[in-house]
Formats: C-alpha cells, structure tokens, sequence
C-alpha cells in the first residue's frame, strides 16, 4: 500500500479527476473552432488519439460536429481506425438518432455515446441506448448558454449550438440523469473556444444538481483553468481540445501541473 | 481456444479487440456451455445490471462454468462478471450468483463518513494492497490506476488480490485458483489493464 490506512480515512475518495482529449472531427479529419466558427484542420484522428493517449490523456472523444446539421452519419471507418488500438475509454459523439446508430458506433469500437440534439427530440432514446448497452455508455451532452441572468436561466441550445431550445440547463440535466445518462458532457458556449477559462459556476450548478459525473468543457487555456473547474466547479473529468492540437502542452505536463494545484489525477510512469 | 460469454450485457468489441492485440488468436465469443467446456480460458465480461446475468442459468452456461473451472480452466470475470462470482447482489434479489467466492455485492453508500458520496464510481482509482502471491496482478504495483464504471462493489474478503478505496474499501481483483474477477475494466485500462489481460493469458 502507497499509504497508511488512516490518511485514506482521511480522503477516501482517491478517485482522480479525469482530463479528456476531446477530437471535433468533420470529414475525417480534427479540426477545431472558435465559437464553433473558424474552422482550422488540425490532423488525422486516429494519430491524434493515440498521442493523447500515450501522453496520459485518461478518456478520448471524438465529436463528429457536422453530423447533425448537414445530416451525416457518424464517420465509422474513423472510429474504428481510432479505436483500433486504444486501451483507454473511447467515446463519440455525432449524429447518433437511433439505438441502432449508437450500435453501429459500439460495434466500430466505441465504449460509450455521446448524445445531444436527438436526446432533446425524444428522451426516450437515452434509456433505450442504456437498456442494451448500459447506463455508463451514455453520455448526454449539454451545450449551454447563460441568460440575461448568468447561470441561473442558462439555457440548452442545440444543433452545433445553432438553436436555443427554451431548456433550463439544471432542469434537462436531471431529466437525463433519471431517463438513465451515465455521465453528462456539459459545454459553454459562451467560453468554448476562448481560452479563457470554464465556466466554473455553472458547471458546479449542474454538478450539484446531479448525482453523476459532470464532464466540464468550453474554454481550457492552461493548468490553472483545470485546477479551477475541478475545485471550484465540482466537475468529474474536464474537456480540452485546441489546448493539446497545438503543442500548447501535453497532458502529461498538465496533469502534473493540474496534481500539484491539489487536485488529484492519475499520473502515468 | 478463449470463450467470451455473450449474456447479452453491453458491449464486447472492446474486450475482443485487447484479447487480440496481446497476440489470442482463437477468440470466440460464445452463449454455448459446450464452447465454454472445452474452452482454454472463459472470459466473461459484462455492464449494467445483475439481473442480465440470469441469462447464464437459462443457457445452462452457469452448469458450464461450473464444471469448467472445476476441471482448472481460468476463468475471469470483468465488471458485473466478478460480481456475479459472488453470492448475489443487493441489484437484483432473485439473481443467485455462483457463489465461488463468499458475500454479497452491495451499492455504494450514499454518505460515507459524512461526506454525500457520488454514485457510479466512474474513473480511474488505483490499486492497493496488491496480493504479492497473485497470477493475475504479476508485475501490477500498489498504486497503479485502473478504469471503474459501477454502482455496487464487492465486498473485501481473503480472497481479495486488490482492493480499491471508494467509500470504504472493495474488492478491484479476487482471486483464488483458477478463478478470478476484476472490477475495473482492464481493456480500458492502457498499460495496467493489458499487463492484467497478459498474465491471464499466460496461464
């Protein structure tokens, strides 16, 4: 044993908090915006998330963002060339609408969904994802905007963050948590793209509300930003993507100095 | 020849695929107690609730295992798989277990020590009090983390190789013999979880 059973005692919960490398894929290839506008191409998928994962990243996602707006299917031949040879949790996201598109993705490699706009259109679809593959593969993702009064009317918006959907934020998260989501994926669209930092108060407010994993993502530009959301914004996992396609750091590097801010996190040899 | 049991609980491809990439070249993922009675090596793994486990005695794939581990084919179990090892499970009552090991798994509590405790218990945790005389952790050092998605756990018992901290301690890996469990999901688990599948193989 690392340690003596009483500083266990002590901190109980040595559950890390895990940081995910999040892949926007349109047409085969990883590209990532700003605001979901300004699209720059930053590389092969598959390449990419074996880098991460060797580099420590403790999750991969692979987030189709044209799916559902221009009507595509979920690229399989990239997630089953991405999931090929990665030991590590693999999600995607994008255009799945049916309990059979989301086994077309299971079958190709993936180990849980990502689900958004279709979710809204007919919850039903989580528990029907959830009754034959499990709960933990469904994530339900919340793309989210605060309102004229900040967290507490932020609203959920859909298709790329194109259509606002009259839904609380707080409110669809614990809908999705008792139709049986296994984790929830929640994006701010006010800070996505920006580098400025999570929106950390909302983020807790969703975390707070349910009892599942919160997935934080939208505006990672260092360690401290990380460290931030982990603490003070309750999340489970954080998301980042520009932050790693550009050699801004690796995730090792970030980890660790995300571990030394007082945060737990899984730190590979 | 290694048997995966197909009980229809989640999803297999990723188990298959970690099998294969560490070199298995006869994989067969099976519902049939006669591939499981002649099988090398059974794997059964599996996701979400207890109750799909009923499956296993309505296939007579339970009389399978049963003779099989008996005969000394390794067995491991993932994720519900361990879990069904036990007694039973608090999940679902009426769902007898195969008893191998002793106890009963039971959900995480929602305040432990005082604190509200999250359930499932979703990420990496590591490993601790590694059972030096384990086959299955050779190599696998106290602290190493491994991937968890789950709800009930299995209690911590002489039989534990690992036990991992959530709530109290449980069983991450049992072993005794031929049969073993772990909780975690070695195929998700990069190096760590492929050393396990490794030495498994190696049997």
């Amino acid at each position: 044993m690392r340690k003596g059973k009483e500083s266990f005692a002590k901190e109980d919960s040595l559950l890390t908090k895990r940081i995910i490398a999040c892949l926007d894929v349109r047409g085969g290839r990883v590209v990532k915006g700003v605001q979901f506008v300004d699209i720059v191409d930053a590389g092969d998928p598959a390449e990419l998330a074996h880098r991460h994962a060797r580099g420590g990243a403790d999750e991969i996602v692979l987030l189709d963002i044209t799916a559902t707006h221009e009507g595509r299917g979920t690229l399989l031949d990239t997630v089953k060339r991405t999931a090929e040879k990665l030991f590590v949790p693999f999600t995607v996201g994008g255009g799945i609408r049916s309990a059979e598109d989301a086994a077309a993705v299971f079958d190709a490699g993936a180990d849980k969904v990502s689900i958004n706009s279709s979710a809204i259109a007919r919850p039903e679809l989580i528990g029907e994802i959830g009754g034959s593959f499990g709960a933990q593969a469904v994530i339900v993702a919340i793309d989210a905007r605060r309102g004229v009064n900040g967290v507490s009317d932020a609203e959920v918006y859909v298709s790329g963050g194109r259509k606002p959907t009259g839904l609380r934020v707080v409110e669809w998260a614990r809908e999705a948590e008792a139709r049986g989501a296994g984790e929830i994926l929640l994006t701010s669209m006010d800070t996505d793209g920006m580098r400025s930092g999570f929106d950390c108060e909302l983020t807790r407010a969703v975390s707070e509300a349910v009892q599942i994993p919160v997935i934080a993502s939208g505006g990672a530009g260092s360690a401290a930003h990380f460290a931030e959301v982990f603490l003070s914004g309750k999340a489970d996992a954080a998301l980042a993507a520009s932050i790693f396609h550009f050699g801004v750091t690796d995730s090792r590097v970030l980890k660790g100095e995300v571990a030394r801010a007082g945060v737990a996190m899984r730190l590979p040899c | 020849m290694i048997a995966i049991i197909d009980y229809k609980a989640g999803n297999l491809t990723s188990v298959v695929k970690a099998l294969r990439f560490l070199g298995a070249d006869d994989v067969v993922v099976t519902q049939s107690p006669e591939d499981v009675l002649r099988a090398d090596k059974i794997v059964l793994p599996g996701v979400g609730h207890f109750q799909s486990t009923q499956l296993l005695e309505d296939l007579k794939l339970t009389q399978g295992v049963r003779e099989a581990v008996a005969k000394g084919t390794p067995f491991l179990g993932i994720c519900v798989g361990l879990q069904w090892l036990y007694e039973g499970s608090t999940e679902a009552l009426g769902t007898e277990g195969l008893g191998h090991f002793a106890g009963q798994c039971e959900r995480f509590p929602a305040v432990f020590e005082g604190a509200e405790l999250k359930a499932p218990h979703v990420g990496w945790n590591s490993l601790e009090e590694v059972r030096g005389d384990s086959r299955l952790l050779r190599g696998v050092e106290a602290g190493s983390f491994v991937y968890y998605t789950h709800s009930w756990r299995a209690p911590v018992s002489e039989d534990t190789a690992a036990a991992t901290l959530y709530g109290g301690a449980f069983t991450g890996a049992v072993e005794r013999g031929n049969v073993m469990g772990v909780q975690f999901h070695p195929e998700k688990s990069a190096e760590t979880g492929l050393k396990v599948l490794k030495n498994f193989l190696e049997m």
